[in-house]
């Protein structure tokens, strides 16, 4: 039973890849922008062009393009970037690790933030505090996580240059790490010195994304908090002598984060989405600005790459949330 | 000696001004059963919910004392109020079926009061737990104690609420319609189950219900509330002997018997409404809301 929603599960993945698969691989070859010709010097000749253009498989039609790409890929061979001439996989797994990175810290970020915006608010409901967090949380909200960094890049890189603004790392410092997961190796070596530098660089970034998800989070928990706060349960545990804070945190607060659990794996996806361009405006080397990269250079194999593994990266969250809804109700588990 | 639970022209109002509890005094003492009846929105809940400092937000108090054993519940700060609201009265609840937290096990939502508000051992509350299980007739108190609240009936859940309310010995329980969610055959167990445990640990209980039957079957002094409004107080046995009122003489009559179902049931009286309506009125206009 359980097997057999789990092959399920799996099937419906791939089927999922594979679209995405396909719809990447025609759109971008269907769009305007040819690869060789930015490769090439202006004035090239066409037997030039023809020759790299075969050398690179794209003198066939697209549907033979992508089946020889899908056996490639179903042997593990994305390909190799037409603008950096190396292993699309490589590239990608080298990059992949800061994006992760940055992505969780975001999300640490925006749970910890919502999180305990939510728990205030619910607390102090009725009051001026509770209108102040749902102002600042609207604000949050109707600003986007790339002019959330613009703004921050005026305030503590320019104002009050208090972070760097750009890369991942300073260039000058000598890393001794072995995987590309420099922030949380650095923890595990515990070289703080690092940590703290690599958090200076990814400090605003993370931010930006945060902020967003984090007025969801707040939001959607803050509401739900005080739903469950009217339920009989918790008004047993008030009489019962139990403290604000603590029946929210001890009755309320688990019934509550379900919606807002389904909600932070939808958003989580979102905020993936969101390193693209914010990377980019901190100049963040991830997966996000290199896959910028590849589209201005129409690097046809490296976007489907970097595609693939981002819409591998939903699934799996998806998958992920699924499991721990299943685990914090206890209803569910039983049933 | 001060009486367990001493209410003085308590007044409430709701947000809009509109007043739901009018000038209500009751007192109960020591070991006392006090039924407080009336019909849904008369605000006998309302009473219960003030007692135990769990009013809804857009309901204020607005004059009057309550005092617990003595003390004036109004003039405590907020925490010591809610340390000596837990630790000498409970609330048994309405609808065992939402009155337990669907995540947690049963066994440390019966002991989180004695553990971490009255400081007692984990092995002494749980003991205490277990006899008190015991004495509500739960004959497999490890399956329960390990159960989540949807592993149990609506009947056992009750139990396990009863048992929770005794467990630490308070001087007053609130016992809010807690036979109403249950079906007929399990209410008359649960109203005989809390009235032995009464009698045993001699709690004064503030009982609130619609059922003159079941008035009749626990309490000793009846308070009958309209509107608010406390409208008759009295011994239960004399209340039933010579209702004086005619509303609850009105709702003596609507309630129905075994003997004879049909012709006992008859809806109160347009007359006795219009009389209530204008001694609410009366009292309302006399009534002047204090600043504050």
């Amino acid at each position: 039973m359980l097997l057999q929603r789990f092959l399920i599960r799996l099937l419906t993945m791939l089927v999922t890849l594979f679209g995405v698969a396909v719809v990447v691989f025609v759109v971008i070859r269907v769009a305007p922008g040819d690869p060789i010709a930015m490769m090439l010097p202006p004035g090239a000749t066409d037997a030039d062009i023809a020759r790299l253009r075969a050398l690179y498989g794209l003198d066939k039609t697209i549907v033979e393009q992508f089946f020889i790409w899908l056996s490639g890929v179903a042997r593990g061979d994305f390909g190799t970037s037409i603008s950096l001439r190396q292993d699309v996989l490589g590239l990608v797994f080298n990059r992949l690790p800061a994006t992760l990175e940055l992505a969780i810290v975001a999300l640490v970020m925006a749970v910890a933030i919502g999180g305990t915006t939510a728990i205030l608010g619910a607390r102090e409901r009725g009051t001026a505090i509770e209108a102040g967090i749902d102002i600042a949380s609207g604000a949050a909200l109707s600003i986007p996580d790339f002019l959330w960094g613009l703004v921050l890049i005026l305030l503590f890189g320019v104002l009050v240059p208090i972070f760097d603004i750009s890369g991942r790392v300073s260039p000058q410092l000598d890393l001794p790490f072995v995987t590309q997961f420099y922030f949380f190796e650095s923890l595990l070596r515990l070289r703080f010195d690092l940590t703290w530098d690599l958090l200076k660089h990814m400090l605003m970034p993370a931010i930006a994304l945060a902020l967003p998800l984090a007025a969801i989070i707040s939001q959607l928990l803050k509401q739900s908090l005080k739903e469950v706060l009217d339920l009989d349960y918790v008004v047993l545990a008030r009489v019962k002598g139990f403290s604000e804070t603590q029946v929210i945190l001890r009755e309320a607060l688990k019934n509550a984060a379900l919606p807002t659990l389904t909600l932070i794996g939808v958003q989580f996806t979102f905020l993936i989405g969101g390193t693209v361009i914010v990377e980019r405006l901190f100049s963040y080397e991830g997966l996000g600005n290199m896959a910028i990269d590849a589209v201005i250079n129409r690097d046809l194999p490296l976007i489907q790459g970097i595609v693939l593994v981002f819409a591998l990266l939903f699934v799996l969250i998806n998958l992920a949330v699924d499991m721990m809804y299943a685990l914090l109700n206890p209803r569910l588990r039983h049933g | 000696m001060s009486a367990c639970l001493d209410i003085a022209n308590l007044s409430a109002v709701l947000a809009n001004g509109q007043r739901v509890l009018r000038s209500v005094s009751l007192t109960v003492q020591p070991g006392e059963v006090r039924a407080l009846v009336g019909e849904s929105g008369a605000g006998k809940t309302m009473i219960g919910k003030a007692v135990l400092g769990v009013l809804p937000s857009s309901v204020s108090i607005v004059e009057g004392d309550m005092r617990l054993e003595g003390e004036d519940l109004g003039k405590l700060p907020p925490k010591a109020r809610r340390a000596l609201i837990g630790a000498r009265t409970a609330l048994i609840p309405q609808d065992p079926l939402t009155a337990l937290n669907p995540s947690r096990r049963i066994g440390p939502q019966m002991t989180d009061r004695l553990v971490r508000i009255l400081g007692w051992s984990g092995d002494g509350a749980d003991r205490r737990t277990r006899q008190l299980l015991d004495e509500v007739q739960i004959r497999d108190p490890d399956r329960v104690l390990k159960s989540y609240p949807h592993e149990l009936s609506g009947g056992m859940r009750q139990r396990v609420l009863i048992a929770a309310a005794f467990a630490a010995e308070p001087r007053l329980i609130v016992a809010d319609e807690p036979t109403t969610a249950l079906d007929v055959t399990v209410q008359k167990q649960i109203l005989r189950l809390i009235a032995a445990l009464q009698r045993e640990h001699g709690t004064a209980i503030l009982f609130v219900t619609h059922d003159l039957g079941v008035v009749a079957k626990i309490s000793q002094k009846v308070s009958v509330l309209y509107a608010g409004k406390v409208v008759e107080e009295a011994g239960t046995a004399d209340l039933f002997a010579a209702p004086r009122h005619p509303y609850t003489r009105a709702l003596m009559a609507a309630t129905p018997r075994y003997t004879d179902p049909f012709a006992s049931l008859k809806p109160v009286d347009e007359t006795v409404l219009a009389g209530l309506a204008a001694e609410i009125a009366a009292a309302d206009q006399a009534w002047r809301r204090p600043n504050g």
